[in-house]
């Protein structure tokens, strides 16, 4: 028996045992298993734009907040400060003071300074380089992704998937999530900036446009709970949430409203004791993402480096403070793409492509079997072990298998017993010519070479097309159908040609009749 | 079994015009509705909102839409494959931007006084994305026919790269005209459908191609029309039998595999059927048109034969310790 063996076969063989082994875990639901795309299994998939121009404004926002801070702790009187759209300028108004300031600035990197003198003053232009300007913007979608990943992790989510996709958007494709009310909660955790600001409130001007407000240095945010009501804040912000390390939720001790507890860096705690210190009295407008929670009057210094932000609901506050603790975006994001697949149409979906599967599949074997006779046998063979390849083969990835996906193996099983249909064509031809069994079936394998490879080639190219350009879904149907091209060459060709070979070498007396040719 | 006689040669060659002309009137009448009628972009490609949800019970249209337009006025309401699976669409712009809002909620909460339904699908897509989705779908068929046409002007030589991809264009062509009459939705899944037929019609060409190459070098016709009719009748058995499988297992698809995958198994079912008739009947003609000549090409296979051997017997001179 063992003489008999071919190497042929011997890899067929093989492949047909990897194909098993590694296609019984994907039933059993043990690793390694393909894993069920989202619209197969129920889940949720956002594609998410970000704002990379509003990374720039906040850089150069902080900028802003660090000129400010540097020229009142080192008595630099400035003014006219101004907001340029890759920049900002500002008006020094004693021009020996520039050394000084020139030094501060140094520290600031990334920016290109120019200088113009006008009568004893110096007109400060801050201009972020163009390199700059590009990594502020590439590290903006980087740190988003990191964001919105751990984000989802405090959540508590199992599986999230947070990729880059282009140069500016995100997919967020979360398996899994069943009620609404978990939906709402993830948007919202994923598109909130928590942005978190805090800013001085003017009190001494009665403003009621932001033009007017822009006069002053100021700008006008409406509150969170009555947005009607605008705030009159100066800017730039005394602190940002960049300066958080620490949030948790609880309540406030007098009123026993739900609120988050922050706890600010050593920088973070300098700035706000010093500015608290320096305006008792006033009041410090605590800012999320634009809109003012609470503005309460400072009693007294606050040292230490923490606060408090009272908010709605507890639901709310450990949203929050989720957002707050895991950073923030350091620029918004805004929702392109939105498909959420409930888990009963998931399950309707491979029902009825495994229906289509089937009775494809049955289909196809009975008429190789009945067109072809035992060399049609020979191929659905072939065709059963390709079917386990391509699911082996996709555990092994750990490939995703959308419903476009079931669409591509169904279509292999149409396409894949088409090596068969050349080789036996030719086969078949050359019995017809007058040739010895064993001499047709050589040269119909050989014949049959040229034309199997070109076809198959040709068709991955078309795949290869759709894996590089498609999105979501479209990719997975791309990978079966290149999966399955490839294995289809190994089983259709290398494995039907083994089991022939095989059978030759047992002796058994092969006729026209076992290529289905009427005799 | 055999169903086609053996050893005939059918002489299509002789009736070339007559399939060609067919084929142009098919093109003509696909461009008129592609451009009169236009397509039914879904959201994939045009942005908007799509709501699919499971009644309890069959349920008339009409109901659904008294409690739907409540809040949306201006919502199309289809059944979708089933008397209770209910389709709503709405334009994007009354939504977007708005990430908090919850379509799902607040269809079931509109649909409440007809039961309690199912939601089974909420899609929403800006349209923005849409024309993003459309340029790279655009992307991946100049890809597609660019990567095709140099590997078969290598393996074969251009008059066939084009021919080949004529026929592709021909093809793609007569398949979009049937999505557009029929008013097929026209989503992602039928640009993989057409990306797919692509390589699956071309498999068909090469094959035809493949023997027409062959008989230069091992037969002795002369006549072009005569080779190709040899080419495609010898051809012609695994042509219709692949064909035929694929079309079967494309139709159980079609049959069973739900509405969704509807437009992608609709799409390749034309596909099949207008790939198998112009690679028997629009690709080889095309190479008689396209100024295909055997001698030329046979001198040129003979010549890489030649240079081929000499190659081989100069190797084996050296093996052999002979220079």
């Amino acid at each position: 028996m063992m003489k008999k063996l071919n190497y042929r076969l011997v890899i067929f063989i093989i492949a047909t045992i990897f194909g098993i082994l590694f296609t019984i875990p994907s039933f059993l639901g043990k690793k390694p298993k393909v894993n069920l795309g989202l619209d197969l299994q129920g889940g949720m998939y956002l594609v998410l734009g970000v704002k990379t121009q509003d990374a720039i404004k906040n850089k150069i926002k902080t900028i802003a907040s660090t000129v400010k801070y540097i020229s009142n702790k080192n008595d630099l009187f400035i003014d006219k400060l101004k907001y340029l759209k890759n920049g900002l300028s500002f008006e020094l108004i004693d021009k020996d003071d520039a050394p000084k300031m020139d030094k501060q600035l140094k520290k600031i990197s990334g920016i290109q300074i120019k200088k113009t003198f006008k009568n004893g003053s110096i007109i400060y232009t801050i201009i972020l380089s163009k390199e700059e300007i590009q990594k502020t913007k590439s590290d903006a979608v980087k740190q988003a992704i990191q964001t919105i990943r751990s984000r989802l992790n405090a959540y508590g989510l199992t599986e999230p998937s947070v990729t880059r996709q282009g140069k500016d958007k995100i997919v967020v494709e979360l398996p899994g999530i069943k009620t609404e009310k978990e939906k709402r909660n993830i948007k919202k955790l994923i598109s909130s900036a928590a942005h978190l600001e805090l800013y001085l409130v003017d009190d001494e001007h009665k403003i009621t446009n932001p033009k007017e407000a822009a006069k002053y240095g100021d700008i006008m945010l409406p509150d969170k709970n009555n947005p009607k009501r605008m705030w009159l804040l100066k800017t730039p912000p005394v602190l940002d949430g960049s300066m958080i390390t620490d949030a948790t939720v609880g309540f406030t001790q007098r009123t026993n409203q739900p609120a988050i507890f922050f706890t600010l860096n050593s920088q973070g705690a300098e700035i706000f004791a010093d500015v608290t210190g320096k305006n008792v009295g006033k009041r410090l407008a605590i800012v999320v993402d634009n809109r003012v929670y609470s503005a309460p009057v400072i009693q007294e210094r606050i040292g230490g480096g923490s606060g408090q932000i009272t908010v709605g609901s507890t639901d709310e506050a450990h949203i929050l403070a989720i957002a707050l603790r895991s950073g923030s975006l350091p620029a918004p994001v805004v929702l392109l793409e939105q498909r959420s697949v409930g888990a009963s149409l998931g399950a309707d979906s491979i029902r009825e492509s495994m229906i289509a599967l089937i009775s494809g599949f049955v289909v196809v074997v009975i008429f190789m079997a009945w067109y072809y006779g035992l060399s049609g046998i020979i191929a659905d063979i072939a065709l059963v072990t390709n079917l386990f390849l391509i699911v082996a083969v996709m555990a092994i990835f750990e490939a995703t298998l959308t419903l476009p996906g079931m669409a591509g193996i169904v279509l292999t099983v149409g396409m894949s017993v088409d090596a068969n249909v050349i080789i036996n064509e030719r086969v078949r031809e050359l019995i017809r010519e007058g040739k010895n069994i064993k001499h047709a079936i050589e040269g119909g394998y050989k014949n049959a070479m040229s034309a199997i490879l070109d076809a198959n080639i040709t068709t991955l190219i078309a795949a290869i097309a759709l894996f590089a350009y498609g999105t979501g879904t479209i990719k997975g149907f791309a990978i079966t159908m290149a999966i399955g091209i490839l294995a289809s060459m190994l089983t259709a060709i290398l494995g039907t040609h083994g089991i022939w070979e095989y059978i030759l070498a047992t002796g058994k007396k092969i006729t026209p009749k076992h290529f289905g040719m009427k005799v | 079994m055999e169903l086609f006689s053996q050893n005939k040669i059918y002489d299509f060659m002789s009736k070339k015009n007559f399939f060609v002309s067919v084929s142009v009137i098919l093109i003509i009448l696909s461009l008129v509705s592609i451009f009169t009628k236009g397509f039914n972009w879904g959201i994939d490609f045009k942005g908007g909102i799509e709501v699919e949800v499971r009644m309890p019970k069959p349920t008339p249209i009409s109901d659904v839409r008294k409690y739907v337009s409540k809040k949306f006025p201006d919502a199309s309401i289809t059944t979708f494959g089933s008397k209770r699976e209910i389709l709503i669409r709405l334009s994007v712009k009354k939504v977007s931007g708005n990430v908090q809002k919850d379509l799902g909620n607040e269809i079931k909460s509109l649909l409440k006084p007809l039961g309690n339904v199912d939601i089974r699908r909420v899609d929403i897509v800006g349209a923005k994305v849409g024309n993003e989705l459309r340029d790279r779908g655009i992307e991946a068929f100049i890809f597609a026919i660019v990567g095709i046409l140099i590997y078969v002007a290598i393996r074969f030589e251009w008059r066939f790269a084009l021919a080949s991809v004529l026929a592709l264009f021909h093809d793609t062509i007569i398949s979009l005209g049937a999505v557009s009459f029929f008013h097929i939705e026209t989503n992602l899944d039928v640009l993989a459908a057409i990306l797919t037929l692509m390589g699956y019609s071309l498999n068909d060409t090469i094959v035809v191609f493949d023997r027409i190459r062959e008989q230069v070098i091992g037969s002795k016709i002369k006549d072009l029309s005569e080779l190709i009719n040899d080419a495609v009748s010898r051809t012609l058995s695994r042509t219709v039998l692949t064909s035929l499988t694929t079309f079967l297992v494309v139709l159980t698809l079609f049959l069973f595999g739900g509405e969704i995958i509807k437009p992608f198994s609709f799409t390749l079912l034309v596909g099949i059927i207008v790939g198998t008739y112009s690679s028997i009947f629009i690709a080889s003609p095309l190479l008689i048109w396209l100024g295909f000549s055997i001698d030329d090409y046979r001198k040129r296979l003979m010549e890489k034969e030649k240079k081929k051997r000499e190659k081989e017997k100069m190797r084996k001179m050296y093996q052999g310790g002979v220079v």
